[in-house]
């Protein structure tokens, strides 16, 4: 497995520091990492999930528009963020793991390192009531 | 190649007694082809008794930087070849966000810090922000990677036929890493080092020290062991030593080291003047 540029390795391991849920993406979209508090909105340990493919994590953390309808993969702010190399944000709700449905906010933005390299993708997500 | 140790402090230079057994010097390193590749691994104030090894026999010479602190570029300006107008030298380092090599460069090597300007050099000088992908110098074979510490700063895995040296002077790969070394693939480095036959590595603090200077960028001797280790690395030189450690304290670290650890590869301290010759398998 090729080793992770040291830009999304430091991003890790800040996230793993936070309190905050956090979710990071490589180039493609794959997952490469949720921290502690993510796990705990997800419903799963990252250690049990690994890294996957967007279309993987995307179906098994279905998202739903404020109205109730599926959101799709492309308006999910990560996914925005990915593909149009920009900041996003949005509200949506989405199901873990453990069967639950959150009202999140997420914040997503591009990674991008030294001489413009796409590095992928970070969302921080905000839980309805959280402090 | 032939490999030899210019200067092995890390910081700041430390003449004097105490450190007369491991040297003073900062950070640089000759590597020399089979072929007459002349490789420079750092400008620290080592390099200058290097430049006065350079004959005319040298039609260039290639100065690998692998980041802009002052301990590993302070000794360029005094870098004889330098001001030999028939000189041909190429200088690689990383560029920053906004600024290229030359920009950043010129900023030391221009008044008011130092009298004679980059562009005022007689030599035939080129510059090179550092590529990311492989690039090839004479009959060697270079790659170049970011690696945990401030600021823009590039390791080098250098390789002739079957033969790889690695090089990360100033490397954390320990920073913020619950469980190191874990996984090789979120390992800062792991692939510069990957079964090289020779490391030189950051060891700059002992065990004791390190909790107090996580983020300056820098390794624990233990960190160093272990990443050497899950690197499968053939051979260790342990480099960029604290200024404040006299000879008796990096000869204690190094024991301490060897005692410590069930070792799967030589350990070596970093000394000044040593020579590696890395035979092709």
């Amino acid at each position: 497995m090729a080793q992770k540029d040291v830009e999304i390795i430091l991003m890790r391991q800040l996230a793993s520091y936070l309190a905050m849920p956090i979710f990071l993406v490589d180039p493609a979209g794959s997952l490469l990492f949720y921290n502690e508090p993510a796990e705990a909105l997800l419903g799963r340990r990252f250690d049990e999930t690994g890294e996957m493919p967007l279309e993987q994590w995307a179906t098994i953390f279905p998202a739903t528009a404020e109205d109730g309808s599926p959101l799709p993969a492309d308006a999910r702010p990560l996914v925005i963020a990915l593909q149009k190399r920009r900041a996003a944000h949005r509200g949506f709700w989405i199901r873990g793991l453990d069967g639950v449905s959150r009202r999140i906010e997420a914040t997503a933005f591009p990674l991008e390192g030294q001489g413009g390299r796409n590095l992928g993708a970070v969302a921080i997500f905000w839980e309805e009531n959280s402090p | 190649m032939r490999i030899t140790l210019w200067g092995t402090r890390g910081s700041l230079a430390a003449a004097g007694p105490e450190t007369v057994g491991y040297g003073g010097h900062t950070s640089c390193v000759e590597v020399r082809g089979r072929d007459g590749t002349f490789l420079v691994l750092d400008a620290g104030t080592g390099i200058r008794r290097l430049g006065a090894t350079v004959g005319p026999e040298v039609a260039r010479v290639d100065i690998l930087l692998t980041h802009l602190h002052m301990d590993h570029i302070q000794g360029l300006g005094f870098f004889q070849p330098l001001y030999e107008s028939e000189q041909e030298i190429h200088v690689w380092g990383p560029r920053s966000a906004t600024l290229d090599l030359r920009a950043r460069l010129a900023r030391y090597l221009s008044p008011p810090l130092f009298p004679v300007r980059l562009r005022d050099l007689p030599c035939r000088l080129t510059l090179h922000d550092v590529p990311l992908e492989g690039f090839q110098i004479g009959g060697l074979k270079i790659v170049a990677a970011f690696i945990c510490h401030p600021g823009p700063t590039v390791g080098y895995r250098i390789t002739e036929g079957s033969t790889t040296v690695a090089y990360l002077p100033d490397h954390e790969p320990a920073l913020g890493a619950s469980n190191f070394p874990g996984a090789p693939d979120w390992t800062s480095g792991f692939d510069l080092a990957d079964g090289v036959d020779l490391l030189i590595h950051d060891a700059q603090y002992s065990a004791a020290e390190y909790p107090e200077h996580i983020g300056w960028g820098h390794s624990a001797i233990s960190h160093t062991v272990g990443f050497a280790a899950a690197a499968g690395v053939k051979r260790l030189v342990t480099f960029h030593h604290d200024p404040g450690h006299d000879d008796l304290t990096l000869d204690r670290l190094i024991e301490e080291a060897r005692g410590a650890f069930e070792l799967p590869f030589q350990l070596l301290a970093g000394v000044e003047g040593a020579r590696f010759n890395l035979a092709g398998r």
